[in-house]
């Protein structure tokens, strides 16, 4: 099953792949739109949301107990609708933090891992497995259809929300490239790959709706977390630290700018 | 006004009529994301953490959202940026076209995840439209297709050119592009082979 789908994700891809350069950028564009369709209801994520179920539920960790009982926001336990919420303020640490932040939080008090143990890993690489990315594939599965609803009530959320923005307009290193310099226009690409302008609503809607991602380029699920690090890699910055307060404000400007639309990942991208 | 910018002004408006106690001025916030940026990152291979130190224009550029700078800053942005192009010294500011198309077409360079043993390229394809042959190329700057049929190959236009690739903000503050030459990204012989790229009239731009 898992070797089909691998198999015939490869075939379509590169069937895709030639046919683009052998037509005009539009045509291309309908096409990979036309593959993103026919694979909907195949999705690979699927087996890292299965994963990620089981590891929700399994006893591990040096206190032997699942993350069953976690606090994502919604209370103990509560899963469904949790990510359409996140980032959000944390009474019990004081800090803002989006999923994957918590997902450590948890894996540290409740199943008792050191901080190094529930920050190993955050993006496997093909071979290496990572459990993190199977946790979020699950968690997020379970706000599908679900409306995003990002809070800025509490002061550190807003907070968090203008200093993500400002960090959006920072430009810097060998290239002078902020996050802006690619997604604040309407309609333009890279090579042939359309580039969400990430302060138009509906664009920053659709972006940010429909990750996590399973990549067919890498046979990995992507998060949030994978998504602005392999961002600012190709911005020529330094290396984005995994759950870093930079990474959870950037989150929290394009969160909070998706609201309202409904949540629809797992996806599948190029 | 558009939805996202209303959100913005709503969010801020009921912050200040929340009142709330950490209320912070928009110089503040601004102050406080760059210490924030700084603790973020950890350095990797050819990125080091200085690469958040911003010099002057990229720390204008970054102010007021993206917004445009106003015109009297912009021009002395402008002139500060081109009194530090270099031009090279031996005068000749077009290479090899041939070598240009491969400098346009290679996207590696200065990323942590790349060699700094290898020549960065200048990725032009993924932002400008250059030889007809290639349709694989972004739309983040303007069509580059015809660019000295266009404009002839005079030393004036030679000059402009290789310097447009040295530093893109001596001619338009805040470009998006990057400054090749100022910040070291390509060196004089690439720059003069990108020249030739766009100016050299047996060059497939220009055909």
């Amino acid at each position: 099953m898992q070797q089909w789908i691998r198999g015939a994700v490869i075939a379509v891809s590169c069937t895709v792949t030639g046919a683009a350069w052998a037509q005009a950028g539009n045509d291309a564009i309908k096409k990979i739109e036309e593959y993103r369709q026919a694979l909907a209801g195949g999705n690979p994520a699927e087996l890292w949301e299965a994963r990620g179920e089981d590891l929700w539920k399994k006893k591990a960790g040096p206190n032997n107990v699942s993350l069953e009982t976690c606090d994502l926001g919604m209370g103990p336990g509560k899963v469904a609708g949790a990510y359409t919420a996140l980032p959000k303020f944390f009474a019990d640490t004081g800090r803002v933090m989006d999923l994957e932040t918590r997902l450590v939080h948890c894996r540290m008090t409740i199943q008792g891992l050191s901080e190094a143990d529930a920050k190993k890993r955050p993006f496997g690489n093909g071979t290496d497995r990572s459990d993190n990315e199977a946790l979020v594939a699950f968690i997020t599965s379970e706000s599908k259809g679900i409306k995003m609803n990002v809070a800025m009530n509490h002061p550190k959320e807003r907070e968090m929300f203008e200093m993500g923005k400002k960090m959006f307009f920072f430009r810097g290193g060998p290239h002078d490239f902020a996050c802006a310099t690619c997604h604040s226009e309407t309609g333009k690409r890279i090579r042939l790959q359309d580039l969400p302008n990430l302060t138009e609503t509906k664009d920053a809607q659709r972006a940010y709706t429909t990750w996590p991602a399973y990549r067919v380029s890498q046979g990995e699920l992507r998060t949030f977390q994978w998504r602005l690090n392999d961002c600012f890699r190709q911005q020529r910055f330094p290396d984005l630290k995994f759950t870093s307060d930079a990474s959870i404000a950037i989150t929290m400007f394009l969160a909070r700018n998706a609201n309202g639309a409904e949540f629809n990942a797992p996806a599948i991208k190029r | 006004m558009k939805p996202l910018t209303r959100a913005i002004l709503g969010a801020s408006v009921s912050a200040i009529l929340a009142g709330c106690a950490t209320a912070m001025s928009e110089a503040d916030i601004a102050k406080q994301a760059v210490q924030v940026l700084r603790a973020s990152f950890n350095e990797r291979g050819q990125a080091k953490l200085d690469r958040l130190n911003q010099d002057s224009p990229q720390a204008q550029c970054s102010r007021d959202d993206g917004k445009p700078l106003a015109a009297e800053a912009g021009a002395a942005l402008e002139k500060a940026q081109f009194d530090l192009i270099k031009y090279p010294a031996d005068g000749k500011l077009l290479g090899d076209w041939r070598e240009g198309e491969k400098i346009a077409q290679t996207g590696v360079g200065k990323q942590f995840s790349d060699n700094p043993a290898t020549p960065a390229g200048g990725n032009c394809y993924a932002c400008h439209q250059i030889a007809p042959q290639e349709i694989s190329y972004g739309t983040i700057g303007p069509s580059l297709l015809g660019f000295g049929k266009l404009r002839g190959n005079s030393e004036a236009i030679q000059k402009y050119t290789y310097g447009k690739v040295y530093n893109p903000q001596a001619y338009t503050a805040c470009s998006n592009m990057p400054r090749f030459g100022h910040n070291g990204i390509l060196t004089e012989k690439q720059m003069q082979d990108v020249t030739a790229l766009l100016l050299d009239p047996n060059s497939p731009v220009n055909k």
